[in-house]
């Protein structure tokens, strides 16, 4: 049957000549350059010797490049793997011949850019020494992926020209199913006759692997398409596919295609064939079609039946350039040079060198280019033969571009958009679907160079859609960045409250641990408190008497009267504090496990250790009187002594009761079978007895006064007593200050207690006790100050000695009062706070609780830095300050805890 | 009389049916957000480099939308600015750039990895985490994750980060531009001619 076409090739009898069986459909365009084909298919393929140096690029096909798996040395045979395909769309490099690696880094390579790109440097050794090779004789016995698996470790790539990896295009997709298998056997570029000249001579090796690629891919027909102008050629193949299938009976047909460029495109060829469009960026398999080159089938039985991977190709040399053009059989990595030397060039004719067609191929820039696996041909043209291109003429409108491109495109608008680089209305005139045939170029009077204009687009579209892709990695980078940053703050904020929870609560459960056992030690240390501030209430009293003896005047009798009554109502709920400890080991007996129980304990704790303190430090205070008294040899050294001796008594059972309280975590509870009235009463009973010693020792300093009266001293002598006095007076006023402290302290014993149940007590009251408590502590904290304030004023004006030390003290009170004085502040707050929280305000609570345990975490670290400095008495006082700190921060988190407990209550 | 009252009506009622309808569409098909911000920020390179004044090319899109001078990205250059002016309906601008800042040259940070001392402060300042590195150990920069922002080099204690102009690689390299009417086409670069001559 005729082809349906009207053929204007002039190689039309040729094609006439050889029939086709089947209609054959035709593309839009192309053009009849002249065909050069002459010079080189009139030889037989030639072979060539070996070359001095083989280059081996790693990207020789499409897709990633291939990783090396040689170093620099190495010693390698032929055939042997150099390099390992770096994904699914890659091949690897193998050795074409037996040698050493010499150099592994960028070369030249096969690249318009003129850019280098890493390869593979091979030096042979001349013996060419095959390594072990694995054929498979039975293929059609082996499954398709066992094949395409050998294919690809072969290094197979398409060698017409793109070098996309078979092993990729062969594996189809599950549940395809492909109609027609397509062998490119077109040629249609000018000068190239490899394919020619391949079918001539090799043909029945050809057919073999078209029939591995009928096993892999199944299709119903398998079509051959050769254009008309290599008659031999199809006779050649024609006469190979009756002999196979003689033997094996496949069905393969030979389709002589007209003459025309493009029509090796595969695309076009497609479409030639069978009729079948291929999508915009689309693959042939979507219309049920797989095209392989017939090179490419070659290597494939090679690859298969030999187990030779892909090392050598037929590559055409021609030109007017060289004196002998012809096929020779190259190994890839041979370098151009090599195969120039052996066609014999002739430098001086040599104008341009290309590598690929005329049409298609691009000009190399130096001679030490290797020929890789798509390399079909090199052409040494000389400077008549391919000329300088012309000047650019202004576009014409002439509209032959329109009618020559196969694609079907509007070139002239592809030019004026590409040329503005406007490539959003260029890709609406679909610029990507240009095959870059150079068609349009070929037949334009004005020699505008359209396909470079092309060229540049795509590939400034390529570069903006990089770059799209690049910003939006970008962003998802820093959004995912920012998200965690925000991520880790927000865990640092939850793991400080966690940590904070989890001290809280360690604390909480110490305490209840400790509960029981350290009842009665509670019980101690509220009997050491109660001591500590009545013999400071015994010391105020004795400064109040001297004064009065002394016929001091009325205003500091007064405020000394006043400090004395402070001092009574300190001591008196002290002993107030021990009737509650003496009342907690009932309670906790009644239950163990009694949170209000637990946390008095805890109060009390807290309560011994500050006893413990003001202990020490009242006795400290005494010490110190004590010795001024002997310097000045008065005689009531000796109550002085005995003063201090008490106190340093109450001081050691203090710290005794704070020692046992530390240590007795593990302790059994047997101290809730201890008499609570007993306890009680001895504590009243030491008190009492403290007090009458005191009493008595300031009835004997009054005698001592008056016997230095009666022997009529000098008025010198009297005042420096009078200033020992104040002396004396100053420091019982220093001693007195812990004593407010403690008494806001068992204010908040008191009211702690009464946050515990609120449920029981009448709220209202509740919190009318604890604000009048508070009251009180905050008017004796602040009289306190400004007696010992009055002092000392009084002391610079009679020009008493050792001002500078009186000062300090002062000072040291004034800043204890200011402190007791910010701590009610705290406190009224809380009270507010807990006013508030009955209200079921738990937001303020809950502030208030973070807030005091922030000021016990810097309160504690303050503490440490004093230890280190090892200031004794700022440490004596900031261990006070953290006790007060550690009470308010838990009375916080009580009195958040009841008030849940309420909300949860009024809920249910 | 009557066929004017049959008019009035008909019309009022057809004026509540859409309004109902328009009323009905405004609620079930409204936009969260703002999308003119999202589209700006599409444009915009995320190179996140802050040239702008704006921690990031996010925050640079809001204040564009809110009336902020939308030629403030050098690394976008004169085309960002086009395509926001486009965008935006607003005049374009010319870019506010240093005259000796190469604007529209790709660069990345290149860490001499044997001067690093491994403070870490390049890699806090980074806005893309395109550097690697642990304290006292070497860093080094992720070519393709890198924006190109300079953030890292002035955060550098030993002045060990250069930024390295991107050369183009074979995956990247693109055709030039032909010359143009009246000239031929630049012969130093390798260009495919049409050697044949047409028949």
């Amino acid at each position: 049957m005729n082809s349906p076409l009207t053929i204007k090739s002039p190689l039309a009898k040729s094609a006439k000549s050889a029939k086709n069986s089947r209609p054959i459909f035709d593309f839009h365009g192309g053009i009849h350059p002249p065909e050069n084909k002459v010079q080189s298919n009139s030889t037989p393929i030639q072979t060539l010797a070996l070359p001095p140096l083989l280059i081996l690029p790693l990207n020789m096909h499409i897709g990633a490049p291939a990783k090396p798996i040689v170093n620099i040395g190495d010693r390698v045979l032929k055939g042997q793997k150099l390099a390992d395909a770096n994904g699914v769309v890659s091949v690897p490099v193998h050795a074409p011949t037996s040698g050493t690696i010499t150099a592994i880094g960028p070369r030249a390579v096969q690249h318009p850019s003129g850019l280098d790109a890493p390869c593979i440097v091979l030096q042979p050794d001349g013996e060419d020494r095959w390594t072990e090779r694995h054929p498979i004789h039975n293929w059609r016995e082996c499954s398709p992926s066992t094949l395409i698996t050998r294919i690809r470790e072969a290094g197979v790539a398409g060698m017409g020209g793109a070098g996309f990896p078979s092993a990729v295009k062969v594996n189809l997709k599950q549940g395809t199913q492909i109609q027609q298998l397509v062998l490119n056997a077109v040629e249609c570029e000018p000068y190239i006759t490899a394919d020619d000249l391949l079918m001539r001579e090799r043909a029945d090796d050809i057919v073999r692997g078209i029939h591995i690629l009928q096993h892999l891919i199944k299709p119903h027909e398998t079509l051959i398409g050769i254009e008309d102008n290599k008659p031999l050629a199809i006779a050649a193949m024609r006469a190979a596919i009756e002999n196979a299938e003689k033997n094996n009976g496949g069905s393969i047909e030979v389709v002589v295609v007209p003459t025309k460029y493009p029509s090796g495109g595969e695309k076009q060829l497609i479409q030639l064939l069978t009729g079948k469009e291929v999508p915009s960026s689309g693959i042939p398999a979507q219309v049920g079609v797989v095209c392989q080159n017939i090179g490419t089938a070659l290597a494939m039985y090679r690859a298969i039946a030999f187990g030779e991977p892909l090392i050598s190709r037929i590559t055409t040399i021609t030109g007017d350039a060289v004196k002998q053009p012809g096929n020779v059989e190259v190994l890839i990595g041979t370098p151009v040079s090599h195969l120039l030397n052996h066609a014999g060039v002739s430098d001086d004719k040599l104008g341009r060198l290309i590598m690929g067609g005329p049409m298609m191929g691009f000009t190399l820039h130096a001679l030490d280019i290797p020929v890789v696996k798509t390399s079909n041909c090199v052409i040494a043209a000389s400077k008549e033969e391919l000329p300088e291109p012309a000047t650019e003429q202004p576009c014409i409108r002439c509209g032959s571009c329109a009618e020559v491109c196969p694609a079907d495109l509007l070139p002239q608008q592809l030019y004026w958009y590409s040329k503005t680089s406007d490539l959003e209305r260029a890709q609406q005139y679909n610029l990507m679907d240009c095959i870059e045939c150079g068609a349009c170029a070929y037949v334009c009077p004005s020699n505008i160079p359209l396909v470079q204009y092309y060229r540049f687009a795509k590939g400034e579209v390529r570069h903006q859609v990089a770059e799209q892709n690049k910003a939006d990695k970008a962003r998802e980078r820093f959004e995912a960045r920012q998200a965690r940053i925000d991520k880790e703050l927000a865990e640092k904020e939850a793991r400080r409250q966690a940590r904070l929870e989890a001290s809280r609560q360690k604390a909480l459960g110490q305490v209840d641990a400790k509960a029981d056992a350290s009842n009665n030690i509670d019980i101690k240390a509220i009997k050491a408190a109660s001591l500590a501030a009545s013999s400071a209430y015994k010391a105020a009293v004795k400064a109040l008497k001297t004064a009065q003896a002394e016929e001091a005047d009325a205003s500091e009798v007064a405020a000394l009267s006043a400090q004395v009554d402070q001092l009574k109502a300190a001591a008196d709920q002290a002993k107030a504090a021990v009737r509650d400890a003496a009342s907690a080991p009932t309670s906790s007996s009644g239950g163990a496990s009694d949170t209000a129980a637990a946390t008095q304990s805890d109060i009390h704790m807290k309560a011994l250790k500050s006893a413990a303190l003001e202990a020490s430090s009242a006795y400290k205070t005494a010490v110190k009187a004590m010795k001024t008294a002997e310097e000045n040899g008065d005689g009531n050294v000796a109550e002085l002594r005995a003063h201090a001796d008490t106190l340093k008594s109450t001081a050691d059972a203090a710290k005794a009761a704070v020692r046992d309280a530390n240590t007795g975590t593990a302790m059994p509870a047997p101290t809730s079978t201890i008499d609570p009235v007993e306890t009680l009463k001895k504590a009243v009973l030491d008190a009492s007895s403290a007090y009458k010693a005191a009493v008595k020792s300031v009835k004997e300093a009054e005698l001592s006064d008056a016997d230095n009266l009666a022997e009529l001293r000098s008025e010198a002598d009297v005042l420096k007593r009078k200033a020992d006095q104040l002396k004396v007076d100053l420091r019982d006023a220093k001693a007195a200050a812990p004593n407010v402290v403690k008494e806001s302290t068992t204010t908040e014993a008191a009211t702690a207690t009464q946050e515990h149940a609120p449920n029981t007590a009448d709220p209202i009251a509740e919190r009318a006790a604890k604000m009048k408590a508070l009251k009180t502590a905050y008017n004796s904290a602040n009289k306190i100050w400004k007696e010992a304030n009055a002092a000392l004023e009084r002391g610079i004006r009679e020009g008493a000695e050792n001002i500078d030390e009186r000062r300090a003290k002062v000072d040291l009170l004034k800043a204890r009062a200011e402190g007791t004085r910010a701590e009610l502040n705290e406190l009224v707050d809380q009270a507010k706070a807990g006013i508030r929280a009955s209200g079921s305000d738990l937001k303020s609570l809950k502030l208030e609780a973070a807030r005091a345990e922030s000021a016990l975490g810097s309160k504690i670290k303050e503490l440490e830095e004093a230890k280190k400095s090892a200031d004794e008495e700022r440490i004596n006082v900031l261990y006070q300050e953290r006790d007060m700190l550690k009470r308010e921060a838990e009375l916080a988190a009580n009195a958040l805890k009841s008030a849940v407990d309420e909300q949860g209550l009024s809920d249910v | 009389m009557t066929t004017i009252l049959i008019a009035v009506a008909a019309l009022l009622l057809l004026a509540a049916v859409f309004g109902a309808l328009l009323g009905f569409a405004s609620e079930k098909f409204k936009v969260e957000g703002d999308p003119i911000v999202e589209q700006i920020d599409a444009l915009l390179p995320q190179t996140q480099c802050g040239q702008c004044g704006h921690p990031g090319c996010l925050p640079y899109a809001e204040a564009i939308a809110n009336g902020e001078d939308h030629n403030k990205c050098p690394p976008g250059g004169e085309q960002t600015v086009i395509d926001l002016s486009e965008l935006l309906g607003r005049e374009v601008l010319t870019l506010d750039a240093d005259e000796d800042a190469d604007v529209g040259i790709k660069k990345v940070a290149y860490i001499r990895e044997d001067e690093c001392i491994g403070c870490t402060k390049c890699i806090q300042a980074c806005p893309v985490d395109a550097i690697l590195g642990a304290a006292k150990l070497m860093h080094t920069v992720i070519t393709d994750e890198c924006t190109g922002c300079d953030l890292c080099v002035e955060p550098c204690p030993v002045d060990c980060i250069d930024m390295l102009e991107v050369k183009p690689t074979l995956g990247t390299w693109t055709w030039h531009k032909p010359e143009g009417i009246g000239l031929r086409s630049d012969t130093s670069v390798p260009v495919n001619v049409i050697p044949v001559v047409n028949l």
